[in-house]
């Protein structure tokens, strides 16, 4: 099968393994992995062509649900391993995907670097605003009032802002999405993959465990009523003034992209290990 | 050509062990952002019964991946039972997409066309909302799901024929809707069927949430 029929062919369930989820019946990040194979499909990248790269969490689970290369790393970790990735295989097309425990706490660091390197990367995370899989504790996005057993009262602190500081720190593409939305979804997913540098996808998805109240987040979403700007001064001030539930496109960048070399790599594993040689 | 999709009777008589009665489970979807365009009933409205027949398969389609996807869940969770009538609720639908398919002589899934779909909400009408489930619930928040979700179909299909601008749109609109009301009568007969669950039933003694 020659590249255009392979690429006639691909369907969402061309991405899909077969392991089967085993998140909370409910959970977002359902929706999220069928918007995935969505956008993959959509933009008709073959799987071996895909490699999906994550951390710690329950979100971080999704490497193993697709057909494309996966690696379940570290924590917070992800976006430092998929940077090696896509810098030694620029021919790849990699995503990153994690949860806000993972990408803003733990891995908060690498946020902010991978934001500035703007290598050509897709970040997906799915927040909802909790550690789902440690049973419940507050995350960097947690709103400070959240009260419960594991912090009485809330943590009073004031809650992280992910799309700010990926605006600030050098994101190339920023938006917004919902996992109630999985079509829509799907379609800011394909556009992030194919804006050059790189894209920040927060996907707002609920944990009906953690956060059963976060079931009201598909009364709140809607659709965000301006088109996405290049100018970051003006993606800034929407992204500061909005509500939190605006989704779509926020910011779409015009910035280069870290320099990837040309063509896949003619080198084996080995003469790679021989450049780290001391 | 007259679209049709032959119906396909329930075969599952679920048998439930206790008897709770239902609560989230099965509660139709609140109203999300509208997408359909406000103040023009007939924006997004199909042209053509090909169209026309495009949403339908888009609906079908939707249905049978999230009732598969429900189906995945439950089984990952054991709750085998109603992972069961999840998964059959999914080849029924398949088998409506697949009727769609060979009646209107497709090989493969044609795009959606220009400015569709409309619906109300972020997904199909006949798609159950992925958070409505719990993997306490039992076969009949499962058909009180699938009741939602055929009630919605019902009406969708009900305000095509209303709005539609041409014969055979609103012909085919019709048919399909008396379609979807015989699915909700049948949902409603195998409902009839199986125990109503008790008020406690998502009462877990061990419960994942450490902070309850």
């Amino acid at each position: 099968m020659n590249d255009i029929a392979a690429a006639v062919a691909l369907t969402p369930a061309s991405f899909k393994s077969g392991y089967k989820p085993i998140w909370c019946p409910g959970c977002g990040d359902f929706s999220v992995l069928s918007s995935i194979t969505k956008a993959l499909a959509k933009v008709a990248v073959p799987p071996e062509q895909v490699a999906i790269v994550s951390g710690i969490g329950c979100s971080s689970r999704i490497p193993a649900y697709t057909s494309c290369y996966g690696f379940h790393g570290v924590h917070g970790r992800a976006l430092a391993a998929a940077t090696g990735l896509k810098v030694a295989r620029p021919d790849m097309t990699v995503l990153v995907t994690g949860g806000d425990g993972d990408g803003y706490s733990i891995g908060g660091n690498h946020f902010l670097h991978a934001c500035r390197r703007n290598v050509d990367l897709t970040y997906i995370v799915m927040d909802n605003h909790v550690y789902g899989m440690t049973k419940g504790q507050a995350s960097p996005t947690t709103e400070p009032d959240w009260d419960n057993k594991l912090s009485p009262g809330g943590t009073g602190i004031r809650a992280f802002h992910p799309l700010v500081i990926a605006l600030a720190s050098g994101a190339n593409f920023v938006a917004r999405a919902f996992a109630g939305d999985p079509n829509g979804t799907a379609d800011i997913i394909a556009q992030g993959i194919r804006h050059p540098g790189f894209s920040f996808i927060e996907i707002l998805s609920p944990c009906i465990t953690f956060r059963p109240e976060q079931r009201e987040w598909k009364q709140a979403v809607h659709p965000a009523p301006v088109a996405p700007t290049d100018d970051p001064a003006r993606a800034a001030r929407r992204i500061m003034t909005d509500d939190g539930f605006n989704i779509g496109v926020l910011y779409a960048g015009e910035r280069n992209p870290y320099p990837l070399r040309e063509g896949t790599p003619k080198g084996t594993p080995a003469d790679l290990e021989a450049e780290f040689l001391l | 050509m007259s679209p049709s999709r032959k119906k396909v009777a329930p075969v599952a008589k679920a048998k439930v062990p206790d008897k709770r009665v239902a609560t989230k489970a099965g509660a139709p979807a609140k109203a999300p952002a509208k997408r359909a365009a406000a103040g023009n009933p007939a924006a997004g409205t199909p042209r053509t019964v090909n169209e026309f027949m495009v949403l339908a398969l888009v609906m079908e389609s939707e249905a049978a991946q999230r009732y598969a996807e429900f189906a995945d869940a439950m089984e990952m969770h054991n709750n085998r039972e109603v992972a069961e009538l999840f998964r059959k609720m999914a080849v029924i639908e398949s088998r409506h997409a697949t009727q769609i398919m060979e009646e209107m002589g497709w090989e493969k899934t044609p795009p959606l066309p220009v400015g569709m779909p409309t619906w109300d909400g972020f997904e199909a009408p006949e798609t159950a909302p992925i958070d409505e489930v719990h993997y306490l619930m039992q076969p009949y928040h499962a058909l009180e799901l699938a009741l939602a979700n055929e009630q919605r179909a019902e009406r969708f299909f009900a305000r095509l024929a209303r709005v539609a601008g041409t014969d055979s749109v609103r012909k085919a609109a019709r048919a399909l809707q008396a379609e979807e009301r015989e699915h909700v009568e049948l949902v409603k007969a195998w409902m009839a069927k199986v125990p109503k669950p008790d008020a406690d039933w998502a009462n877990d003694p061990d419960p994942p949430s450490y902070t309850d």
